[in-house]
Protein backbone atom coordinates (compact mmCIF):
# COMPACT_ATOMS: atom_id res chain seq x y z
CA UNK A 1 0.00 0.00 0.00
CA UNK A 2 1.43 3.19 -0.93
CA UNK A 3 0.32 5.93 1.58
CA UNK A 4 -1.65 4.17 4.56
CA UNK A 5 -1.85 7.61 6.28
CA UNK A 6 -4.83 8.44 3.08
CA UNK A 7 -7.24 5.66 4.04
CA UNK A 8 -10.67 6.92 5.26
CA UNK A 9 -10.06 5.54 9.07
CA UNK A 10 -13.15 4.26 11.09
CA UNK A 11 -14.31 6.79 13.74
CA UNK A 12 -15.59 4.13 16.08
CA UNK A 13 -18.45 4.83 18.59
CA UNK A 14 -19.58 3.62 21.80
CA UNK A 15 -21.14 0.85 20.21
CA UNK A 16 -17.88 -0.18 18.03
CA UNK A 17 -15.06 0.73 20.21
CA UNK A 18 -14.97 -3.16 21.70
CA UNK A 19 -14.10 -4.49 17.76
CA UNK A 20 -11.51 -1.70 17.26
CA UNK A 21 -10.16 -2.43 20.69
CA UNK A 22 -10.19 -6.14 19.73
CA UNK A 23 -8.05 -5.74 16.25
CA UNK A 24 -5.31 -3.84 17.77
CA UNK A 25 -5.00 -7.15 20.30
CA UNK A 26 -5.16 -8.77 16.52
CA UNK A 27 -8.64 -10.50 17.98
CA UNK A 28 -11.50 -10.12 15.40
CA UNK A 29 -14.00 -9.85 17.90
CA UNK A 30 -17.88 -10.70 17.04
CA UNK A 31 -21.00 -10.51 19.03
CA UNK A 32 -23.63 -13.16 20.15
CA UNK A 33 -26.91 -13.20 21.46
CA UNK A 34 -27.35 -14.90 24.93
CA UNK A 35 -31.18 -15.31 23.79
CA UNK A 36 -31.47 -17.15 20.25
CA UNK A 37 -27.70 -18.03 19.46
CA UNK A 38 -27.48 -15.60 16.28
CA UNK A 39 -23.85 -14.63 15.63
CA UNK A 40 -23.79 -10.89 13.98
CA UNK A 41 -21.69 -8.35 12.53
CA UNK A 42 -21.26 -4.79 12.06
CA UNK A 43 -21.56 -4.01 15.96
CA UNK A 44 -24.33 -2.98 17.60
CA UNK A 45 -25.62 -3.63 21.41
CA UNK A 46 -28.44 -5.72 20.96
CA UNK A 47 -29.25 -8.60 18.22
CA UNK A 48 -30.95 -7.63 14.78
CA UNK A 49 -32.31 -11.06 14.66
CA UNK A 50 -34.30 -10.69 17.81
CA UNK A 51 -34.01 -7.34 19.61
CA UNK A 52 -32.54 -9.12 22.46
CA UNK A 53 -30.31 -6.81 24.48
CA UNK A 54 -28.70 -9.83 26.03
CA UNK A 55 -25.64 -10.14 24.43
CA UNK A 56 -21.55 -11.23 24.58
CA UNK A 57 -19.02 -10.12 22.80
CA UNK A 58 -16.52 -13.31 21.27
CA UNK A 59 -13.50 -13.98 19.50
CA UNK A 60 -13.82 -15.41 15.94
CA UNK A 61 -12.54 -18.04 14.38
CA UNK A 62 -10.42 -15.69 12.02
CA UNK A 63 -11.48 -18.60 9.12
CA UNK A 64 -13.57 -17.56 6.46
CA UNK A 65 -13.75 -18.19 2.64
CA UNK A 66 -14.54 -15.40 0.11
CA UNK A 67 -18.02 -14.20 -0.90
CA UNK A 68 -17.49 -12.08 -3.97
CA UNK A 69 -15.16 -9.28 -4.52
CA UNK A 70 -14.16 -6.29 -7.61
CA UNK A 71 -10.54 -5.69 -8.50
CA UNK A 72 -10.60 -1.86 -8.38
CA UNK A 73 -8.41 -0.46 -11.16
CA UNK A 74 -9.14 3.63 -10.32
CA UNK A 75 -6.36 5.42 -8.56
CA UNK A 76 -6.83 5.33 -4.88
CA UNK A 77 -4.54 7.30 -2.68
CA UNK A 78 -3.76 4.95 0.10
CA UNK A 79 -3.28 1.81 -2.86
CA UNK A 80 -0.46 1.09 -4.91
CA UNK A 81 -2.09 -0.16 -8.70
CA UNK A 82 -5.36 -2.56 -8.52
CA UNK A 83 -6.76 -4.08 -5.59
CA UNK A 84 -9.14 -6.36 -4.36
CA UNK A 85 -12.36 -5.19 -2.66
CA UNK A 86 -13.85 -8.10 -0.99
CA UNK A 87 -16.51 -9.39 0.95
CA UNK A 88 -15.90 -12.57 3.12
CA UNK A 89 -18.49 -15.11 5.15
CA UNK A 90 -16.80 -15.28 8.26
CA UNK A 91 -17.04 -19.37 9.40
CA UNK A 92 -19.36 -17.96 12.30
CA UNK A 93 -21.41 -17.10 9.53
CA UNK A 94 -21.72 -13.15 9.09
CA UNK A 95 -20.24 -11.05 6.49
CA UNK A 96 -17.40 -8.19 6.67
CA UNK A 97 -15.37 -6.09 3.63
CA UNK A 98 -12.21 -6.18 3.67
CA UNK A 99 -9.20 -6.25 1.40
CA UNK A 100 -7.63 -10.20 0.10
CA UNK A 101 -3.61 -8.96 0.91
CA UNK A 102 -0.17 -11.27 0.10
CA UNK A 103 -1.16 -12.97 -2.85
CA UNK A 104 -2.07 -11.48 -6.74
CA UNK A 105 -4.81 -9.15 -7.30
CA UNK A 106 -5.98 -10.82 -10.27
CA UNK A 107 -8.66 -13.42 -11.22
CA UNK A 108 -6.81 -15.96 -11.13
CA UNK A 109 -5.94 -15.76 -7.34
CA UNK A 110 -9.13 -14.87 -6.33
CA UNK A 111 -11.33 -17.30 -6.53
CA UNK A 112 -14.69 -17.89 -5.12
CA UNK A 113 -14.81 -19.93 -1.95
CA UNK A 114 -11.29 -20.04 -1.20
CA UNK A 115 -10.26 -20.58 2.12
CA UNK A 116 -9.01 -17.66 3.71
CA UNK A 117 -7.25 -16.23 7.33
CA UNK A 118 -7.55 -13.23 9.10
CA UNK A 119 -4.09 -10.90 9.60
CA UNK A 120 -4.43 -7.59 10.80
CA UNK A 121 -2.61 -4.75 9.52
CA UNK A 122 -1.81 -1.43 12.10
CA UNK A 123 -2.66 1.65 10.20
CA UNK A 124 -2.45 3.74 13.27
CA UNK A 125 -1.99 3.96 17.09
CA UNK A 126 -5.63 3.67 17.23
CA UNK A 127 -7.21 1.51 14.55
CA UNK A 128 -5.79 -1.71 12.94
CA UNK A 129 -7.84 -3.04 9.94
CA UNK A 130 -8.75 -6.60 9.64
CA UNK A 131 -7.60 -8.08 6.48
CA UNK A 132 -8.02 -11.42 4.84
CA UNK A 133 -5.49 -13.64 2.83
CA UNK A 134 -5.10 -17.10 1.44
CA UNK A 135 -4.79 -19.94 4.26
CA UNK A 136 -2.64 -22.04 2.84
CA UNK A 137 -0.46 -18.11 3.13
CA UNK A 138 -1.14 -18.47 6.72
CA UNK A 139 0.12 -21.81 7.57
CA UNK B 1 -53.70 2.47 -1.99
CA UNK B 2 -57.09 2.84 -4.00
CA UNK B 3 -56.47 1.84 -7.14
CA UNK B 4 -56.58 5.16 -9.77
CA UNK B 5 -56.97 7.15 -7.31
CA UNK B 6 -54.55 9.43 -8.12
CA UNK B 7 -52.64 10.91 -11.35
CA UNK B 8 -49.49 12.16 -13.15
CA UNK B 9 -50.53 15.24 -14.64
CA UNK B 10 -47.77 17.11 -15.06
CA UNK B 11 -43.92 15.89 -16.62
CA UNK B 12 -40.99 17.33 -17.42
CA UNK B 13 -37.05 16.94 -17.77
CA UNK B 14 -34.89 20.22 -16.98
CA UNK B 15 -34.92 22.26 -20.85
CA UNK B 16 -31.32 21.10 -20.73
CA UNK B 17 -29.63 17.52 -20.56
CA UNK B 18 -26.17 16.19 -19.98
CA UNK B 19 -23.39 19.55 -18.98
CA UNK B 20 -25.23 22.26 -17.61
CA UNK B 21 -22.15 24.42 -16.05
CA UNK B 22 -24.10 27.09 -15.79
CA UNK B 23 -26.79 26.07 -13.40
CA UNK B 24 -26.99 25.78 -9.93
CA UNK B 25 -28.74 22.44 -8.30
CA UNK B 26 -31.63 24.22 -6.81
CA UNK B 27 -32.26 26.05 -10.25
CA UNK B 28 -32.23 22.22 -11.69
CA UNK B 29 -35.18 21.58 -9.22
CA UNK B 30 -36.78 24.87 -10.31
CA UNK B 31 -35.90 24.62 -14.10
CA UNK B 32 -38.12 20.85 -14.33
CA UNK B 33 -40.49 22.44 -11.87
CA UNK B 34 -41.71 25.33 -13.83
CA UNK B 35 -41.26 22.82 -17.18
CA UNK B 36 -43.77 20.61 -15.44
CA UNK B 37 -45.86 23.32 -14.11
CA UNK B 38 -46.58 24.68 -17.81
CA UNK B 39 -46.91 20.92 -19.04
CA UNK B 40 -49.52 20.57 -15.91
CA UNK B 41 -51.03 24.63 -16.77
CA UNK B 42 -50.42 24.81 -13.28
CA UNK B 43 -48.89 27.87 -11.30
CA UNK B 44 -47.27 27.92 -7.65
CA UNK B 45 -50.60 28.62 -6.38
CA UNK B 46 -51.84 26.10 -7.60
CA UNK B 47 -49.23 23.20 -5.78
CA UNK B 48 -50.12 22.27 -2.27
CA UNK B 49 -47.86 19.81 -2.05
CA UNK B 50 -43.71 19.40 -2.21
CA UNK B 51 -41.53 16.26 -2.25
CA UNK B 52 -38.31 16.48 -2.91
CA UNK B 53 -34.31 14.71 -2.92
CA UNK B 54 -31.19 16.48 -2.80
CA UNK B 55 -32.60 19.80 -1.80
CA UNK B 56 -34.70 20.07 1.35
CA UNK B 57 -38.66 20.85 0.44
CA UNK B 58 -38.62 23.89 2.83
CA UNK B 59 -35.38 25.18 -0.18
CA UNK B 60 -37.65 24.06 -2.92
CA UNK B 61 -41.01 25.41 -1.97
CA UNK B 62 -39.34 28.94 -0.67
CA UNK B 63 -37.50 29.26 -4.23
CA UNK B 64 -40.58 28.41 -6.14
CA UNK B 65 -42.78 30.72 -4.08
CA UNK B 66 -45.21 27.66 -2.81
CA UNK B 67 -46.99 27.93 0.57
CA UNK B 68 -47.31 24.23 0.84
CA UNK B 69 -49.73 22.30 3.63
CA UNK B 70 -47.63 18.85 2.97
CA UNK B 71 -43.88 18.06 2.59
CA UNK B 72 -41.76 15.31 1.99
CA UNK B 73 -37.98 15.15 1.93
CA UNK B 74 -37.65 11.39 2.04
CA UNK B 75 -33.96 10.96 0.50
CA UNK B 76 -32.91 7.22 0.34
CA UNK B 77 -31.29 7.86 -2.74
CA UNK B 78 -31.87 7.63 -6.08
CA UNK B 79 -35.12 5.92 -5.83
CA UNK B 80 -36.24 8.51 -3.52
CA UNK B 81 -38.88 9.87 -6.29
CA UNK B 82 -40.44 6.50 -6.58
CA UNK B 83 -41.18 7.09 -2.79
CA UNK B 84 -42.27 10.39 -3.06
CA UNK B 85 -45.31 9.64 -5.61
CA UNK B 86 -46.31 6.68 -3.23
CA UNK B 87 -46.10 8.94 -0.74
CA UNK B 88 -48.16 11.48 -2.35
CA UNK B 89 -50.63 9.55 -3.94
CA UNK B 90 -51.23 8.64 0.29
CA UNK B 91 -51.38 12.48 0.69
CA UNK B 92 -54.16 13.18 -1.97
CA UNK B 93 -56.03 10.77 -0.90
CA UNK B 94 -55.67 11.47 2.79
CA UNK B 95 -56.73 15.25 2.24
CA UNK B 96 -53.59 16.59 3.30
CA UNK B 97 -52.73 18.05 0.24
CA UNK B 98 -54.31 18.86 -3.33
CA UNK B 99 -51.92 18.93 -5.80
CA UNK B 100 -47.91 17.67 -5.43
CA UNK B 101 -44.77 18.82 -7.23
CA UNK B 102 -41.85 16.24 -6.82
CA UNK B 103 -38.86 17.83 -8.26
CA UNK B 104 -35.27 16.74 -8.71
CA UNK B 105 -31.98 18.61 -9.92
CA UNK B 106 -28.66 17.30 -9.70
CA UNK B 107 -25.28 19.13 -10.63
CA UNK B 108 -23.48 15.59 -11.11
CA UNK B 109 -21.52 16.09 -13.09
CA UNK B 110 -20.48 20.26 -13.34
CA UNK B 111 -20.61 19.98 -9.08
CA UNK B 112 -22.32 23.99 -9.38
CA UNK B 113 -24.06 24.86 -6.18
CA UNK B 114 -23.88 21.04 -4.34
CA UNK B 115 -22.09 22.08 -1.29
CA UNK B 116 -19.56 19.51 -0.58
CA UNK B 117 -18.87 16.41 -1.80
CA UNK B 118 -18.47 13.10 0.61
CA UNK B 119 -16.03 13.82 3.88
CA UNK B 120 -16.94 13.48 7.68
CA UNK B 121 -18.55 9.96 7.73
CA UNK B 122 -15.91 7.87 9.77
CA UNK B 123 -17.80 6.77 12.27
CA UNK B 124 -20.87 5.52 10.61
CA UNK B 125 -21.21 1.90 9.85
CA UNK B 126 -20.17 2.02 6.22
CA UNK B 127 -17.06 4.88 7.28
CA UNK B 128 -15.75 2.08 9.64
CA UNK B 129 -16.28 -1.39 8.12
CA UNK B 130 -16.41 -0.50 4.61
CA UNK B 131 -14.68 2.79 4.03
CA UNK B 132 -11.06 1.92 5.00
CA UNK B 133 -11.11 -1.08 2.62
CA UNK B 134 -10.94 1.43 -0.68
CA UNK B 135 -14.44 1.81 -1.32
CA UNK B 136 -14.44 4.44 -3.98
CA UNK B 137 -17.86 5.26 -4.57
CA UNK B 138 -21.14 2.90 -6.43
CA UNK B 139 -18.27 1.54 -9.35
CA UNK B 140 -16.41 -0.40 -6.68
CA UNK B 141 -19.14 -1.08 -4.34
CA UNK B 142 -23.06 -1.31 -6.11
CA UNK B 143 -20.63 -3.55 -8.36
CA UNK B 144 -19.03 -6.23 -5.62
CA UNK B 145 -21.82 -8.17 -5.47
CA UNK B 146 -22.09 -9.36 -8.97
CA UNK B 147 -19.21 -12.09 -9.19
CA UNK B 148 -21.52 -13.85 -6.59
CA UNK B 149 -24.22 -13.58 -8.46
CA UNK B 150 -22.73 -14.87 -11.18
CA UNK B 151 -20.85 -17.91 -10.09
CA UNK B 152 -24.59 -18.78 -8.51
CA UNK B 153 -26.50 -18.58 -11.64
CA UNK B 154 -24.03 -19.18 -14.46
CA UNK B 155 -24.43 -15.70 -16.20
CA UNK B 156 -21.38 -14.66 -17.99
CA UNK B 157 -18.90 -11.44 -19.02
CA UNK B 158 -20.92 -11.74 -22.09
CA UNK B 159 -24.82 -11.08 -20.78
CA UNK B 160 -23.25 -8.64 -18.92
CA UNK B 161 -21.94 -6.55 -21.78
CA UNK B 162 -24.91 -7.12 -23.45
CA UNK B 163 -27.12 -4.98 -21.35
CA UNK B 164 -25.31 -2.39 -22.56
CA UNK B 165 -25.65 -3.04 -26.24
CA UNK B 166 -29.06 -3.41 -26.24
CA UNK B 167 -29.50 0.27 -24.19
CA UNK B 168 -27.72 1.33 -26.71
CA UNK B 169 -29.85 0.63 -29.24
CA UNK B 170 -32.66 2.47 -27.53
CA UNK B 171 -30.38 5.69 -26.95
CA UNK B 172 -30.20 5.32 -30.45
CA UNK B 173 -33.86 6.23 -30.74
CA UNK B 174 -33.46 9.29 -28.26
CA UNK B 175 -32.10 12.76 -29.58
CA UNK B 176 -31.59 13.42 -26.01
CA UNK B 177 -29.44 10.37 -24.89
CA UNK B 178 -26.15 11.39 -23.97
CA UNK B 179 -24.69 7.95 -26.48
CA UNK B 180 -25.98 7.14 -29.22
CA UNK B 181 -23.41 5.63 -31.32
CA UNK B 182 -24.01 1.91 -31.81
CA UNK B 183 -21.57 -0.65 -29.61
CA UNK B 184 -20.39 -4.65 -29.57
CA UNK B 185 -20.27 -6.91 -26.79
CA UNK B 186 -16.24 -6.36 -27.63
CA UNK B 187 -16.56 -2.73 -27.23
CA UNK B 188 -18.19 -3.17 -24.07
CA UNK B 189 -15.43 -5.92 -23.35
CA UNK B 190 -12.53 -4.00 -24.66
CA UNK B 191 -13.39 -0.38 -22.79
CA UNK B 192 -11.48 0.50 -19.82
CA UNK B 193 -11.89 -1.51 -16.88
CA UNK B 194 -13.24 0.35 -13.82
CA UNK B 195 -13.65 -2.15 -11.38
CA UNK B 196 -13.29 -5.99 -12.55
CA UNK B 197 -15.54 -7.71 -13.50
CA UNK B 198 -17.02 -4.05 -14.47
CA UNK B 199 -15.73 -1.77 -17.88
CA UNK B 200 -16.40 1.83 -18.13
CA UNK B 201 -19.44 0.87 -20.24
CA UNK B 202 -20.75 -1.43 -17.76
CA UNK B 203 -20.78 2.22 -15.50
CA UNK B 204 -23.84 4.82 -15.71
CA UNK B 205 -22.98 8.52 -16.82
CA UNK B 206 -22.24 11.32 -14.84
CA UNK B 207 -24.01 14.04 -16.11
CA UNK B 208 -26.16 16.93 -14.99
CA UNK B 209 -30.06 17.96 -15.44
CA UNK B 210 -33.36 17.29 -13.12
CA UNK B 211 -36.73 16.19 -13.74
CA UNK B 212 -40.76 16.96 -12.00
CA UNK B 213 -43.82 15.60 -11.61
CA UNK B 214 -47.04 17.00 -10.58
CA UNK B 215 -49.69 14.50 -8.99
CA UNK B 216 -53.60 15.43 -8.60
CA UNK B 217 -56.34 13.03 -7.65
CA UNK B 218 -57.87 11.25 -10.59
CA UNK B 219 -61.23 12.45 -10.48
CA UNK B 220 -59.34 16.04 -11.35
CA UNK B 221 -57.02 14.62 -13.27
CA UNK B 222 -59.66 14.79 -16.81
CA UNK B 223 -59.34 18.42 -16.81
CA UNK B 224 -55.83 18.82 -17.53
CA UNK B 225 -54.13 19.32 -20.69
CA UNK B 226 -52.15 15.94 -20.75
CA UNK B 227 -53.35 12.74 -20.86
CA UNK B 228 -53.23 11.78 -17.17
CA UNK B 229 -51.22 8.65 -16.37
CA UNK B 230 -53.10 6.66 -13.22
CA UNK B 231 -51.08 5.34 -10.44
CA UNK B 232 -51.93 1.74 -10.06
CA UNK B 233 -49.79 0.41 -7.36
CA UNK B 234 -46.36 1.19 -5.46
CA UNK B 235 -44.36 -0.22 -3.24
CA UNK B 236 -40.99 0.90 -0.92
CA UNK B 237 -38.33 -1.20 1.11
CA UNK B 238 -35.50 -0.74 2.31
CA UNK B 239 -32.27 -3.08 3.33
CA UNK B 240 -29.10 -1.82 4.36
CA UNK B 241 -26.79 1.29 3.97
CA UNK B 242 -23.91 -1.30 3.85
CA UNK B 243 -23.60 -3.49 0.20
CA UNK B 244 -21.41 -5.57 2.12
CA UNK B 245 -24.60 -6.82 4.68
CA UNK B 246 -26.86 -7.92 1.92
CA UNK B 247 -28.44 -10.66 2.69
CA UNK B 248 -27.86 -12.23 -0.28
CA UNK B 249 -25.65 -11.30 -2.90
CA UNK B 250 -27.88 -12.83 -5.90
CA UNK B 251 -30.46 -10.93 -4.65
CA UNK B 252 -31.64 -7.60 -3.82
CA UNK B 253 -34.69 -8.23 -0.80
CA UNK B 254 -35.60 -4.29 -0.96
CA UNK B 255 -36.12 -4.96 -5.13
CA UNK B 256 -37.91 -8.26 -3.81
CA UNK B 257 -40.46 -6.69 -1.36
CA UNK B 258 -41.17 -3.18 -3.06
CA UNK B 259 -42.38 -5.15 -6.37
CA UNK B 260 -44.24 -7.71 -4.73
CA UNK B 261 -46.12 -4.86 -2.83
CA UNK B 262 -46.55 -2.83 -6.27
CA UNK B 263 -48.03 -5.63 -8.03
CA UNK B 264 -50.53 -6.18 -5.30
CA UNK B 265 -51.62 -3.13 -5.52
CA UNK B 266 -52.03 -2.73 -8.63
CA UNK B 267 -53.60 -6.33 -9.14
CA UNK B 268 -51.89 -6.67 -12.37
CA UNK B 269 -49.93 -10.22 -13.51
CA UNK B 270 -46.52 -9.44 -15.17
CA UNK B 271 -47.99 -10.81 -18.61
CA UNK B 272 -50.15 -7.33 -18.23
CA UNK B 273 -47.12 -4.81 -18.68
CA UNK B 274 -46.24 -3.62 -21.39
CA UNK B 275 -42.87 -1.16 -20.37
CA UNK B 276 -40.37 -1.37 -18.34
CA UNK B 277 -37.87 0.89 -16.22
CA UNK B 278 -35.34 -0.68 -14.08
CA UNK B 279 -32.98 1.94 -12.88
CA UNK B 280 -29.25 0.99 -14.13
CA UNK B 281 -26.85 2.44 -12.22
CA UNK B 282 -24.64 -0.93 -13.32
CA UNK B 283 -25.13 -3.14 -16.14
CA UNK B 284 -26.11 -5.86 -13.82
CA UNK B 285 -29.01 -4.08 -12.41
CA UNK B 286 -31.27 -4.76 -15.02
CA UNK B 287 -30.63 -8.51 -13.91
CA UNK B 288 -31.56 -8.58 -10.34
CA UNK B 289 -34.87 -6.07 -11.78
CA UNK B 290 -36.17 -8.61 -13.64
CA UNK B 291 -35.25 -11.61 -10.85
CA UNK B 292 -36.37 -9.86 -8.06
CA UNK B 293 -39.91 -8.27 -9.49
CA UNK B 294 -40.35 -12.14 -11.19
CA UNK B 295 -40.24 -11.37 -14.86
CA UNK B 296 -37.57 -13.68 -15.14
CA UNK B 297 -36.55 -17.05 -12.96
CA UNK B 298 -33.47 -16.32 -10.72
CA UNK B 299 -30.51 -16.81 -12.82
CA UNK B 300 -32.49 -16.43 -16.52
CA UNK B 301 -32.49 -12.71 -17.00
CA UNK B 302 -28.86 -12.67 -18.68
CA UNK B 303 -30.04 -15.07 -21.01
CA UNK B 304 -33.80 -13.41 -21.27
CA UNK B 305 -31.47 -9.98 -22.45
CA UNK B 306 -29.31 -11.93 -24.68
CA UNK B 307 -32.49 -13.46 -26.54
CA UNK B 308 -33.67 -9.41 -27.28
CA UNK B 309 -36.68 -10.10 -24.92
CA UNK B 310 -36.13 -6.48 -23.87
CA UNK B 311 -34.55 -5.02 -26.92
CA UNK B 312 -36.39 -2.64 -30.03
CA UNK B 313 -39.62 -5.04 -31.07
CA UNK B 314 -39.25 -7.16 -27.91
CA UNK B 315 -41.73 -8.77 -25.52
CA UNK B 316 -41.05 -6.29 -22.07
CA UNK B 317 -39.21 -3.28 -23.72
CA UNK B 318 -37.07 -2.24 -20.72
CA UNK B 319 -34.96 1.12 -20.36
CA UNK B 320 -36.42 2.72 -23.46
CA UNK B 321 -34.42 6.18 -23.09
CA UNK B 322 -31.23 4.27 -23.31
CA UNK B 323 -31.03 4.24 -19.10
CA UNK B 324 -28.33 5.01 -17.66
CA UNK B 325 -25.65 3.73 -19.28
CA UNK B 326 -26.38 5.48 -22.51
CA UNK B 327 -29.04 8.41 -21.36
CA UNK B 328 -28.42 10.02 -18.23
CA UNK B 329 -27.53 9.65 -14.82
CA UNK B 330 -26.96 12.42 -12.63
CA UNK B 331 -26.61 10.63 -9.54
CA UNK B 332 -30.04 9.77 -8.63
CA UNK B 333 -32.03 8.86 -11.43
CA UNK B 334 -34.76 7.66 -10.39
CA UNK B 335 -36.83 10.61 -11.23
CA UNK B 336 -36.01 10.09 -15.04
CA UNK B 337 -37.13 6.41 -15.07
CA UNK B 338 -40.56 7.60 -13.92
CA UNK B 339 -40.18 10.71 -16.73
CA UNK B 340 -39.60 7.96 -19.37
CA UNK B 341 -42.96 5.72 -18.16
CA UNK B 342 -44.87 8.47 -17.96
CA UNK B 343 -43.80 9.26 -21.53
CA UNK B 344 -44.54 6.19 -22.88
CA UNK B 345 -47.87 6.05 -20.89
CA UNK B 346 -49.18 9.31 -22.55
CA UNK B 347 -47.88 7.76 -26.08
CA UNK B 348 -44.97 10.74 -26.61
CA UNK B 349 -41.95 8.67 -26.05
CA UNK B 350 -39.07 9.41 -29.05
CA UNK B 351 -38.82 4.91 -28.90
CA UNK B 352 -42.45 4.56 -28.42
CA UNK B 353 -43.89 1.19 -27.36
CA UNK B 354 -47.02 0.63 -29.64
CA UNK B 355 -50.44 0.61 -27.57
CA UNK B 356 -48.38 -0.14 -24.30
CA UNK B 357 -51.02 0.35 -21.58
CA UNK B 358 -49.43 -0.32 -18.23
CA UNK B 359 -45.80 0.82 -17.39
CA UNK B 360 -43.27 -0.05 -14.29
CA UNK B 361 -40.45 2.23 -13.14
CA UNK B 362 -38.54 0.27 -10.57
CA UNK B 363 -35.92 2.18 -8.72
CA UNK B 364 -32.83 1.56 -6.50
CA UNK B 365 -31.69 3.79 -3.85
CA UNK B 366 -27.57 3.71 -2.46
CA UNK B 367 -26.13 0.42 -3.33
CA UNK B 368 -29.15 -2.17 -3.18
CA UNK B 369 -29.97 -0.30 -0.40
CA UNK B 370 -33.60 1.13 -0.62
CA UNK B 371 -36.34 0.37 -3.63
CA UNK B 372 -39.48 2.21 -4.67
CA UNK B 373 -41.53 0.65 -7.85
CA UNK B 374 -44.27 2.58 -9.58
CA UNK B 375 -46.90 0.71 -11.46
CA UNK B 376 -48.22 3.41 -14.08
CA UNK B 377 -51.54 2.57 -16.59
CA UNK B 378 -53.02 5.36 -19.34
CA UNK B 379 -56.55 3.67 -18.99
CA UNK B 380 -58.77 4.35 -16.11
CA UNK B 381 -59.10 0.37 -15.15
Amino acid sequence: MADLSKLPLPVPTPETRHFWDGTKKHKLLLQKCDDCGNAYFPPRPFCPACASRSVQVFEASGNATLYSYVINHRPHPAFDGVYSIAVVTLEEGPRMMTNIINTPQTPEALVLDMELRVSFGEITNDITLPYFEPAEVST
Amino acid sequence: MKPNSVAIVGAAETTEMGRIPNTSQIMLHADAALNAMQDAGLKPGDIDGVACAGESPTNIAHYLGIVPTWVDGTQVGGCSFMLHVRHAAAAINEGLCSAVLITHGESGRSRVGTGRRGGGSGHTLAGQFEGPFGTMGPPSAFTLPFLRYMKETGTTLEQLANVAVVQREWAALNPRATFKDPITIDDVMNSRMIAYPFHIFECCLVTDGGGALILVSAERARDFPQKPVYILGSGESVETPMVSQMARFESSKAFAVSGKKAFEEAGISHADVDHLMIYDAFAHLPFYGLEDLGFCKPGEAGQFIMDRNTAIGGKLPLNTNGGGLSYMHSGMYGMYALQESVRQMRGIAPAQVPDAKISIAHGVGGMFAASGTIVMSNQEI
